[in-house]
Parts: structure tokens; sequence; C-alpha cells
């Protein structure tokens, strides 16, 4: 089984509508949307909810004002600032350590688990997929991109489907490195302008630190051929395959609007872009499992370079 | 004035308002780019770095001399960043939240503090904006202290009018640690179905924190009048539509500043100022802030 994370170093480079249109192209796969922070892949696959389960992770400290005699040892020991002047405490901030009802000598502190989201199993016309609505304001992120992998992972399994197919999150933080952890592979779409190149070079030396192999694509490429080609030459630089181009086309807002499949618009220009990029993509996958692709050379001067 | 702008999702335009606005104002302004995961905003405003400060969190060290094994700090630790073996503990330091509960509970006092470093935090300036980002290690997973850091450095600046936060996007930890304690959320969004699931989710993290907000819509012709019909369900403001162009998109993909290039976006951006300005006199004259009051915890996927 093989499992395939597309991410990108901002939000709205079009991430979303390649995985439905790979989806689309690849005819049998397991979806999963670990972009859980503002997960967008089922306004695409018009999923039919089959299962929803809660998603309980961390604890809350909640005081108790009954007990509480307001001594103040909580409040000197918290080091997130999140219990306030009258001994309530902040759930924005709570970090759910439990110093303070370790350190109360009231016992007035109750530490709570809580629910932190949800996460659903669907039907899609692609395939099953696997997706999860973060609680708002929520942090537990990285854990519930965990949790939402390996419910891919078991449902791929149990239905014997051999690839799967994962929208992942923008950035390079906790939530991106929960998610290519243990990828086959991963695909960084770029948008060619200065900002995407910079998060480009962020985004592959993640995937190099991992040792997650990474193949790269340009998005909406003609606002700036001249920074799409760049984007390519540094990725190959870099060691990253460079898998195509992709035009910028009003449809993708339009399939957006109708929530379709860019595929159903039958063979534009830009989906054959995305099938060129799709089959390279494919044959990166092979390769890999002969063994023949190795995660990309160990540069240590990418974190300088992305400073610069 | 904190004036936060965040977006529910990337790649509405939220750095181009910021750098656009932070130009555009004419007065002292710093502008915080929070988005410490892949902070752009000195891309397009280039500014002249004077300081770069490590930021570190604080790490428990153990002394094995003085440890008894006996397993307190374990069972304290709520995140998994202490392990005691039968002949020796370990500490795994990217899982630390640095909360200080081992050391309070070791009774054997073997706990001291080490630091490590999870990124970096820059200030400089170009003119009269002053410009503070800050950059996560590759691999570092605990933003929140880095743009606390970088929060802190802009609120230290002194004789300044504006500070503009620039937020990163989502609805999680990351974007509740840029936007406490601002005073106004200029949401950047656009009308289409992704735009609007992702706005939705933005505004009700927003009022959450108990913040009021408005919207700019980016590209306000591609798409439908779903936002609109949203805003005015949310009783939101619409402060600005900005027309999709292709020169301006191809302008910013250059890295350049739009107001520089285009002076309609200098009156678009000082226009939006104030409609900011005018919302904020508007609440504190009638509306009480408690009409932000809860918003909805979780909204349902639709089927
Ligand atoms: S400081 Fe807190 S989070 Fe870090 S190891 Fe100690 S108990 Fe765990
Ligand atoms: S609490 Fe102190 S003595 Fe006990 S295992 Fe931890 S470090 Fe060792």
């Amino acid at each position: 089984m093989k499992e395939f994370v597309v991410i990108s170093g901002k939000g709205g480079t079009g991430k979303t509508s390649l995985v439905a249109a790979f989806a689309a192209l690849a005819g049998k796969v397991v979806l999963c949307d670990a972009d859980v922070d503002a997960a967008d892949l089922h306004l695409v696959t018009r999923p039919r909810i089959v299962e929803t389960h809660d998603f309980v992770s961390g604890h809350e400290a909640k005081i108790d004002p009954e007990r509480c005699t307001q001594c103040g040892l909580c409040r000197q020991r918290c080091r997130f600032g999140a219990i306030d002047e009258a001994f309530r405490v902040e759930p924005l901030l709570c970090e759910g350590c439990g110093v303070c009802a370790h350190v109360c000598p009231e016992r007035a502190v109750k530490f709570l688990e809580k629910t932190c989201g949800v996460w659903y199993v669907s039907n899609t016309v692609y395939g099953p997929m696997v997706h999860a609505r973060l609680g708002i304001a929520e942090e537990n992120s990285g854990k519930l991109v965990t949790l939402v992998r390996r419910e891919a992972r078991r449902l791929a399994e149990s239905r014997r489907m051999d690839l799967i197919l994962t929208d992942g999150p923008p950035g390079v933080g906790c939530p991106v490195i929960a998610s290519i952890g243990n990828a086959d592979a991963v695909l960084a779409v770029a948008e060619p302008t200065v900002s995407g190149r910079h998060d480009m070079e962020r985004v592959l030396a993640l995937a190099n630190h991992f040792r997650v192999p990474a193949a790269v694509c340009v998005n909406k490429c003609d606002l700036h051929p001249q920074g799409a080609h760049e984007i390519a030459e540094e990725a190959r630089k870099r060691g990253a395959p460079f898998l195509g181009f992709i035009p910028f086309d009003p449809l993708v807002t339009r399939s957006q609007v109708d929530g379709r499949s860019l595929v159903e618009y039958g063979e534009t220009l830009v989906v054959r872009s995305i099938q060129k990029v799709w089959e390279g993509l494919q044959a990166l996958l092979e390769e890999n499992a002969d063994g023949a692709l190795e995660p990309f050379e160990d540069t240590p001067m990418a974190w300088d370079r992305a400073q610069a | 004035m904190i004036l936060g702008i965040a977006s529910g999702k990337g790649g509405t335009g939220k750095t181009t308002v910021a750098c656009n606005l932070a130009a555009a104002l004419e007065c002292s302004v710093v502008l915080a780019d929070c988005d410490v995961e892949e902070p752009n905003a000195h891309l397009f405003l280039k500014p002249h770095w004077d300081v770069v400060t490590p930021i570190t969190l604080d790490v428990p060290v153990v002394d094995a001399q003085k440890c008894t094994l006996c397993g307190a700090c374990q069972d304290l630790c709520q995140f998994k960043a202490i392990a005691v073996l039968p002949e020796t503990v370990l500490t795994f330091h990217e899982l630390c939240h640095s909360c200080g509960g081992c050391a309070l509970v070791c009774p054997a006092e073997a706990i001291s503090w080490g630091s490590r470093q999870i990124g970096e935090r820059r200030t400089g300036r170009r003119g009269p904006i002053r410009v503070v980002n800050g950059t996560l290690r590759i691999g570092e997973a605990m933003a929140p202290p880095l743009i606390g850091a970088v929060r802190q450095a802009a609120a230290d600046i002194p004789n300044c009018a504006v500070v503009l936060v620039d937020a990163p996007p989502g609805t999680s930890c990351p974007v509740v640690a840029s936007l406490w304690g601002v005073d106004y959320v200029v949401l950047v969004t656009e009308p289409t179905p992704f735009g609007l699931n992702d706005l939705a989710l933005a505004v009700a993290a927003v009022k959450k924190m108990g913040i009021p907000c408005g919207l700019v819509v980016n590209r306000c012709d591609v798409g439908d009048d779903r936002i609109h019909t949203f805003a005015h369900g949310e009783n939101l403001p619409i402060l600005l539509e900005i027309p999709f162009d292709r020169k301006v998109a191809e302008q910013y993909a250059q890295g350049h500043l739009l107001v520089d290039v285009f002076p309609e976006w200098k009156t678009m951006m000082q226009g939006l100022y104030k409609a900011v300005v005018r919302e904020l006199e508007r609440a504190s004259s009638g509306a009480s802030p408690k009409e932000w009051g809860a918003a909805p915890e979780t909204r349902e996927v639709s089927a």
C-alpha cells in the first residue's frame, strides 16, 4: 500500500483541487483530508457520511469556585497566563499541563478530558474518505492528523485498496509534520511568486528533514512564467523531481462553485497538465517501490538559505 | 491600535493586504509577521534587518546523580516528554511544552533547566515601517511560543500608532497565539466555496476570542454571492472589495508592493483603515462588546 501526500507552503495554491482531480484520475483510492484546521476536500468530493466519531485528546483545567480559596498558587505556577484574577481558567490559553491541579492544596482544580473535534468516514464517488473537523480554536491538530491518517490506512487495508491520497495542511509546523511522517512520497504544490518559491524551499527542507521523497509542481504557472521556471530549476537543484506546470484557469474556481472535480469538465489544458503530473507521480511511486528513489541528499544549508 | 489580519485559509491575499496597508498608512507602523511557518511579508516590504534573536524554550535536564527514578516527573508530564526507564530517565525535548511541572514535583531536586532553539526572531525597518517576524526552525512543531515572542517584540517598539499582526492560516493554536489581545481583525476571503468554508471557521474562532471583525473580499468577481449572504447573516461589515486583476496578480508574483505600482491601491488601503476606525468607534459608542458572545463550537460538514 502507498500513501501519497499533497502539501504546500501556503494555502490557496490549489492543493485540494489537485487532490480531487488525482482521485478522479486514479479511480480507486482512499482519500484522507489531513488539513484538519480548514478541511476543504469534502467540498469537491460530495461525501456521504457513514461514521461520525468524537476526537478526545488532552485535558483542560477548570477551577471549582466552591472549593477555591484564592490562595494564588495555581496562578503563580501557570506558565501560560491562563488563570485570570478571578481564578477562572481561560480555555484558549490553557495548555492542559496539569500543574495547577497538582499544586492546588484545596483540590479545587478539575482536570477534565476534552473533546477537540470530530472525525468522519464517508463514501465519495472516488472511494472512501476519512476527514475531520477540529473544534474552533482547539489545539492538538497534529494528533488529529495522525488519527485520520491511521484510520485511512486501516480503511485501505480492510478494503484491499493500495493507494491513499492525502490532502495535507499548509505550512511546515506541527500538522504538516504529522502529515508526512512515513508517507511514500509528497508532492509540493508551489505558486510562481516570490513568496511561493520561498515557501517551496521551506517545504522541501521539511520533507528532507523527515527523509520523505518529495516532488514539485507549479500551479497557476502563467501568472509569472519566469518565476515558475525558477521554481522548477530550484526544485531540480535540490534533487526533487519536477513534475510539471499547471496553468491558471477560472475553471478551477467554477469547479469549486459546482462542487465537482475538474476532471469532470473534459479534456481541457488544465486537466491535461494535471494528468501529466499524475503520471509523473505514479512513476515516482513505482520507482520508489524498487528502492531506486532515495530521499534527496541532506542539505543542512536549507535552513540557512530559507532565512536569507 | 493593534489590528489583526487573518483568513481561514492561505492564498486569499492576507499578506498582500497586510504589507500594502502598512505601506499606505504613512505613519509609524509595526508589521508583525506571525506566520512563523512561512513568513513572507519581508519579501514584499524588503526591510533592512537590524536585530536577529534566537528564540528558545526551557527544557528539563535531569541530573542522573540525584535522580532516584521515582517516576513522579513522568506521571505529571501530560506531553510524554519524560520517560523514566529502569535505569535511566529520557527526555524528549521536541515534545516539551515548558510547563515547569516536572521540576516542581521532583522530590530529589534532580531537574534543572536547559534551553533549545525553536527559531529566530528578526526586527528591521523600511522607512517609517518597522517589521518583526519569526522563522520556525525546520522540523519544529512549537509555533505558538515563537509567535508570542514576535508579538512581544512588536509591542515593545515605542511610539507607534498602529501594530498590524499578519496571522497564519487556520483556526488552531498558532492563530490564537497571533490574535490574542488584538483590537480588531480584518478577515481576508474570496467568494468561493473554499473561501466561505474557511471564512466561517475563522469567524467562529475570532468571535470565540471575543474580537470584533470585518471582511475584505478579494477577487470579489471570481465566484458568486455566497460571502455576501454569509456576511449579512452574521452581521459582519464588508470593509473592502477587490476585483480580480491579472495585472495585479502578476505584479504581486514578482514581489512588488502594489501601492508602489498602482496609485489606486494606496487610496483603497487608506479607505480600509478608515473603515476599521469607523467600525471601532461605532462599537465603542453604542453596541456592547457582549454582542460577540459564544459562537457555535463546531460546524457540521455538509454532506
Ligand atoms: S516542563 Fe512540562 S512538558 Fe516539559 S517535560 Fe516537564 S512536565 Fe513535561
Ligand atoms: S521526579 Fe526526579 S527523582 Fe523522580 S524520576 Fe523524575 S527526575 Fe528522577
